[in-house]
């Protein structure tokens, strides 16, 4: 049995990977950016994610490539490091602790051992302002090194990691704040202002936003707030200044980028279209337009084939020189509120929440990958800010997932709501959702809830859905009598209302024989069969917040809670409460493998969880002050295995997990130490010391080729194909003609003798490696080395052939009665060559 | 890189009837011919051998006519008085007429003079038909008595005196030589074996009797009279099975039609419906233009043929296989070069490689032009298309929030262009909530140029009748609902709901209600 731990909440996937531009390697394979806590390095050809660079323990400010070795990077964080990694390896090399949040990171080949950091004014730490400060950073053996000499070098920057950067070659820098531009020369150490005035006269804003420099001309590229790209030049002079206008974005540019020869500038905003300047030749223009939402920041490769992109909605688009997007990156959209409840799709047991605008994501909580995105609304997204936009409001899947209902809305200021119920049937064909029926303008104000059926023996589905117009419908799937070419679609079976009161909540029972809807603060209970008014339960004052069927033993219960504080749990065979509890529930919700309730509470600014089944009294699980805020959101995932758990207090995480949206926004979870542990071991087990991305297709069938390695170890010999192609011997064999060789008794005693090298190999491989890990740790910091990976074996084989042909003992002679049995299969390794 | 997507034209529920392979079937035939008779048409009968020709019963003639014809074939023109009921015999051969002067006659088909002239009735002769072993004759009169001719020797063989009033249909069977049905306006039926002296069974229409029908089997009689139409067993006795009443006139006439499957009935309502004969629903309608009297399908349903009482004899011929062909292959786009469909069967062999050409989205117009921002293009494009379209742009341009700027700038004739759309369509239910938000800005926009154009003021004038009138009718229908409401409240038992606290349930009559709420939408 597994011991268990105690359960701990913790962030699980689905953070940000835009907050920070994005890095391509010097040989444009990886990407590497900035992810909550950690560093991310992604496969620019195969989208997949290859390494966590875990260690910050805030959020990650900065990513930078080391001037001077391009297989490490720099990170900075808010927690005041900033840490050295191998990148290829995923290791962790320095840290060096400045002492202070940083915001942004930048250095230049110019400038050798220093790091420029924008930490807050140390004057004092509240205020809004910042500086760029020099860091030297001490060369010293250890990991940990404190690196507190910090020399400001502008004072009064932006925080913002676009607005400063380095001009030509590390000689001067460019940081832009405000309405001012100044460069500072590092040679003259001097500085230049470029004040501009807030307003034009056609009533542009100045307001920088951004700044880029050529890499081969004195040329300063700014972006503005009115969408206008300015090209300073000739600033090396206070007065004799000259900028030139270049206006095509409608609003604020955010990020402005060169390409490495400087032939080109891209420049990206809110219209998500990107923009290619020719350089010298500003009226030449290339775009890229509908890339799907606002642009953010932009980083181009090294040598210039590949552009990235990085947008607001959580997505690195890479792009293959202007001309096509190549690769998607994208993480879990999280916009400023989730209006669909978190759900799961029972078939790809993923997290279903609105994303992008009109679009429905899916999301692979054990992968931590975004599957895909539905398209609710189906209509051109128009990118400007300020504009109306039909947003996905609510959704439901039905317990085989073979239905999703969802409901889009737009507000207009001045005229109705604009509502739309869509059911989606799942097509089997093309394993996606197929809308199968719009129904425009479903009720006539906003829809409050809506849920399906869950019955799982029942012929039809129903679904209902309850608004602020005072009535709740029920609707149904029905074959339409008269048109046989058309398959059945939904349509309304009933319209109920109870007292011109506004419906809140609604919920089906899990036999799907009773639908209880609660009218402010009455609860009225509906046979779906008849539609007739079975009962009303109420329990005043206090509107009904939520309402939940127990499930399994406890079906008989119906659960609500009120505004007033109130836990009620009525028993629906006396019709009458069976207990109520005083506690404010912002949330309840049933876990749908077991008759577990979760009901979250909040208390004094900090949300508390109680885990509970219906008919017992007491809590199964009660966790205080998870959380800061209330939580407003969560779902029960059903678990893929089930874990084996005998203590009391996480036995309700075995069927499933629960996972909860914070008020921040930020996706935790509870885990047990347990499932911990195996996670680890498991990742461990991932760690792959190729170069070769990992993808799922390397995994299966890398592991096919680890199976065979290993089957080849216990067998006879260590190396595959080093040993008969190493081998004088067999290569003599091979290569010369049949007809002149010699006769096959002579070339059996040479062959076996070749095999004989390898059993001795295979003993002393084990002593190698032992000393080769040792060895590459002591390396691990030696800038040199290119390619840990593939150099151990290298040096293995020569060693291998030097500590040749011992005389044979009798264990040997066995050994070689066995081989002699076993089949040539380094044939096939030669055939594979 | 996403595509374009192109703007949603929004597929609205159709209005009116729904299309079935019912009314698929029905609807497929011609414009009727239509030809002026002397007097009403009392009956209509087709020759049961091709070329089915169909004899008319009008005033005092009958009629004749070849299955294509305009022209009556044939005249029969020796009656003293208005003619009734001229039937054909099942050979074709023989004709049999009543008539108002109660006798009856017989014709040979190619014959003029009247073979047999049978005399006993007193008073006008309305019914008449062949025995099926075609040597004995029905009839049945307003001296309210049936009886049985013998034809070759022209000689009375029964009487039966059972209807107390005037015998205005009957029928033979089919089958069975000796029996036969009549019905009268004492609202009996009554079914007659030639060889018992009386009647053998008798049902209560209920209502004076127009018309009889035995189904091919002749298990089943349908009965027309009144405002109903019954449907009675005669295997159970006489068990009446079904009575229809979609007719809100006296219905005049039944026919079935030739697979037996749907049963048509004719009103003086001006309406023919067609049943469906297992569950007996109405599947498809047809209106006229003047009371029907009379009504006949020809043969595989080739043609139907009306007869009115204002004397206009209506004919509807099917379409033929290769005219309703035609037209949905008119509908079909064919490729234009012989180049689009070439190497379209190619088979790739194993070791081709197949590359796959990027597909090309075709846009509308109004598309294109919206994907480059052309926005007063896009309005002017989609005007062009049919209003579903036009609406679906002005709500993209709306949800753009471009709409002001593509109303804007326009010249008289642009302007009245656009005035003229929303004449059309403002007050269709389905448009209507974005056309008043378009209209509303077009009256902001362009007031203060108001009195510079006749053309344009004559057209804002009209709106606003059209509005008025408009709303005076969303007006009646509030009431009308509000009527509706009370006779609900008023006739619904109130239920009591078991509730432990408060409050009585005041449940919404469940589907009718529901119903009401989208009629009335």
């Amino acid at each position: 049995m597994v011991e268990h731990g105690e359960i701990r909440v913790v962030h699980r996937g689905g953070s940000k990977l835009t907050s920070r531009d994005p890095v391509f390697s010097s040989d444009s394979r990886f990407l590497l950016c900035a992810s909550g806590e950690c560093v991310k390095v992604f496969s620019t050809s195969t989208e997949e994610c290859i390494h966590d660079l875990r260690g910050h323990t805030e959020l990650v400010t900065g990513v930078l490539l080391r001037p001077s070795n391009h297989l490490q990077v720099y990170s900075c964080s808010a927690d005041g490091t900033v840490r050295l990694w191998d990148f290829t390896d995923g290791i962790l090399i320095k840290t060096y602790v400045i002492g202070y949040p940083i915001y942004s990171i930048y250095a230049s080949a110019n400038h050798e051992g220093v790091i420029f950091l924008v930490t807050p004014a140390q004057s004092d730490k509240r205020s809004e302002m910042f500086q760029l400060v020099a860091v030297q950073l001490p060369q010293s053996g250890d990991q940990l090194v404190e690196a507190r000499e910090l020399s400001a070098v502008l004072s009064d920057v932006s925080s913002n990691p676009a607005a400063i950067v380095f001009g030509r070659g590390g000689e001067y820098i460019a940081s832009a704040n405000g309405l001012q531009l100044e460069v500072y020369f590092f040679k003259k150490q001097k500085a230049y202002r470029f004040p501009l005035k807030e307003d034009n006269k056609k009533g542009g804003k100045n307001t920088f936003m951004c700044v880029a420099c050529h890499p081969k001309d004195d040329c300063i590229a700014t972006g503005h707030e009115d969408g206008k790209i300015r090209l300073w030049r000739n600033f090396n002079h206070k007065k004799e200044y000259t900028y030139s206008t270049l206006h095509w974005h409608h609003s604020a540019v955010s990020s402005l980028c060169f390409t490495p020869e400087g032939t080109n500038l891209l420049s990206g905003g809110i219209e998500s279209v990107l923009v290619q300047w020719r350089y010298n030749q500003e009226s030449q223009r290339d775009f890229l337009p509908r890339l799907g939402a606002a642009i953010t920041h932009i980083a181009v490769s090294p040598d210039g084939a590949l552009f990235c992109t990085s947008h607001s909605d959580n997505k690195i688009t890479i792009i293959q020189s202007c001309v096509k997007v190549s690769a998607v990156i994208q993480g879990l959209v999280k916009g400023e509120s989730v209006r669909t409840d978190l759900m799961m799709d029972p078939r790809s047991k993923s997290l279903v929440l609105n994303g992008k605008p009109g679009h429905l994501q899916f999301y692979s909580l054990q992968r931590d990958k975004l599957l895909y995105n539905l398209d609710i609304v189906q209509q051109e997204y128009i990118h400007e800010s300020g504009l109306q936009q039909f947003e996905v409001v609510k959704a439901a899947f039905n317990a085989s997932g073979n239905w999703l209902a969802t409901v889009e809305e737009r507000k207009q200021k001045a005229a109705e709501l604009e509502l739309n119920l869509k059911l989606w049937a799942y097509d089997e064909q093309t394993q996606s959702f197929v809308l199968n029926t719009t129904i425009s303008a479903p009720h006539e104000a906003q829809i409050t809830a809506m849920c399906f059926c869950h019955a799982a023996d029942s012929q039809t589905t129903m679904l209902a859905s309850t608004s602020k117009d005072g009535h709740f419908k029920a609707w149904q799937l029905a074959a339409q009598a008269h048109t046989e070419d058309e398959g059945p679609s939904w349509s309304c079976d009933f319209v109920g209302a109870y007292h011109d009161l506004v419906p809140e909540c609604c919920c089906f029972s899990a036999d799907g024989s009773l639908l209880a809807v609660s009218f402010q603060e009455v609860v009225t209970v509906w046979s779906p069969a008849s539609w007739e008014l079975l009962t009303t339960l109420s329990q005043p004052p206090g509107a009904i917040r939520d309402l939940c069927f127990g499930r399994l033993s406890c079906s008989k219960y119906l659960l609500g809670t009120s505004a007033n504080n109130l836990l009620c749990c009525w028993n629906l065979l006396t019709c009458s409460l069976e207990w109520s509890t005083s506690m404010d529930v912002s949330l309840l919700l049933a876990d749908p493998l077991s008759e577990n309730m979760a009901a979250f509470c909040c208390q004094a600014g900090c949300t508390d969880l109680f885990v509970f089944k219906p008919s017992e009294p007491r809590p199964l699980f009660s966790r205080k002050e998870v959380c800061s805020g209330k939580v407003t959101r969560a779902v029960f995932a059903p678990r893929e295995e089930m874990l084996e758990s005998c203590e009391e207090s996480s036995q309700w995480l075995n069927h499933s997990q629960l996972y909860f949206l914070t008020q921040y926004m930020d996706l935790m979870t509870f885990t047990t130490k347990a499932e911990e542990d195996r996670l680890m071991a498991s990742s461990k087990q991932l760690v792959i010391d190729d170069s070769v991305a990992m993808t799922p297709f390397y995994l299966l069938l890398g592991k096919h080729r680890q199976q065979e390695n290993q089957d080849s170890l216990g067998g006879m010999s260590a190396e595959r194909t080093p040993l008969p192609q190493g081998s004088v011997a067999i290569r003599e064999l091979l290569q010369t003609p049949a007809h002149v060789l010699p006769s096959t008794s002579y070339l059996c005693s040479m062959f076996v003798q070749s095999l004989l090298i390898s059993v001795t190999d295979t003993r002393e491989e084990n002593k190698h490696t032992e000393e080769e890990m040792e060895s590459e740790k002591e390396e691990e910091d030696s800038e040199g080395e290119m390619e840990s990976s593939t150099r151990p074996k290298e040096s293995l084989e020569s060693e291998a052939t030097e500590s040749a042909a011992p005389a044979l003992t009798k264990a040997q002679a066995r050994e070689l009665r066995r081989v002699k049995k076993l089949d040539h299969s380094w044939l096939a390794g030669l055939l594979d060559s | 890189m996403a595509s374009f997507k192109p703007t949603k034209i929004q597929v609205y529920p159709k209005l009116g009837e729904k299309v079935t392979q019912d009314t698929l079937y029905w609807k497929n035939y011609k414009a009727p011919v239509q030809i002026k008779e002397f007097g009403a048409i009392t009956n209509i009968d087709f020759s049961p051998v091709a070329p089915h020709n169909f004899a008319v019963t009008a005033f005092t003639r009958v009629h004749i006519y070849g299955p294509f014809s305009q022209e009556p074939v044939k005249t029969f023109t020796r009656f003293k008085d208005t003619a009734y009921s001229g039937r054909f015999r099942s050979d074709g051969q023989l004709f049999v007429a009543g008539c108002e002067d109660s006798v009856v006659r017989l014709f040979d088909v190619s014959g003029k003079v009247a073979l047999r002239m049978f005399k006993g009735h007193t008073k006008a002769v309305h019914v008449t038909d062949f025995t099926s072993d075609r040597y004995q004759i029905l009839t049945g009169s307003d001296d309210y008595t049936c009886r049985l001719w013998d034809i070759p020797n022209a000689t009375e063989l029964t009487t039966y005196q059972e209807h107390t009033d005037y015998i205005r249909c009957g029928v033979t069977s089919k089958l069975n030589r000796d029996l036969f049905i009549t019905g009268s306006y004492d609202h009996t039926l009554k079914v007659f074996d030639a060889r018992a002296d009386k009647s053998v069974m008798t049902m209560d229409h209920g209502q004076p009797v127009e018309s009889l029908l035995l189904y091919p089997s002749e298990g089943l009689l349908i009965s027309a009279g009144g405002r109903y139409v019954k449907v009675w067993d005669l295997l159970k006795g006489g068990q009446p099975l079904v009575s229809l009443k979609n007719h809100h006139k006296t219905v005049t006439c039944l026919c079935l039609s030739s697979n037996g499957q749907r049963l048509l009935s004719a009103s003086l309502d001006r309406h023919v419906k067609v049943y469906n004969t297992t569950n007996y629903k109405v599947v498809h309608n047809f209106d006229y233009a003047a009371s029907i009297l009379s009504l006949a399908l020809a043969p595989d349903d080739e043609s139907i043929v009306v007869g009115m009482t204002n004397g206009i004899l209506s004919i509807k011929h099917r379409k033929s296989l290769e005219e309703s062909k035609e037209i949905s292959g008119q509908q079909k786009r064919r490729p234009s070069y012989r180049v689009f469909v070439k190497g379209k069967n190619y088979v790739p062999k194993q070791d081709d490689y197949l590359v796959s050409k990027p597909v090309k989205q075709h846009l509308a117009k109004y598309d294109k032009q919206l994907k480059k921002f052309n926005v007063s293009k896009a309005l002017d494009t989609a005007l062009e298309r049919k209003p579903e379209i036009t609406v679906a742009v002005i709500k993209e341009l709306d949800r753009r929030g471009t709409l002001k700027n593509a109303l804007a700038g326009r010249d008289e004739q642009g302007l009245s262009h656009l005035l003229n759309f929303l004449i059309g369509n403002m007050v269709d239910p389905r448009f209507a909530p974005v056309l008043v938000t378009a209209a509303d800005m077009i009256l902001d926009i362009y007031q203060s140029v108001i009195g510079q154009s006749p053309v344009v003021d004559r057209q804002l004038l009209r709106l606003q009748e059209l509005l008025e009138r408009e709303i005076d009718y969303q007006q009646d229908l509030v009431e009308v609902l509000g009527m509706l409401d009370t006779m609900f409240a008023s006739s619904l038992p109130r239920k009591e709901v078991p509730c432990q606290h408060c409050s009585k349930g005041g449940i919404y009559p469940s589907k009718k209600k529901v119903q009401f709420y989208h009629a009335a939408k």
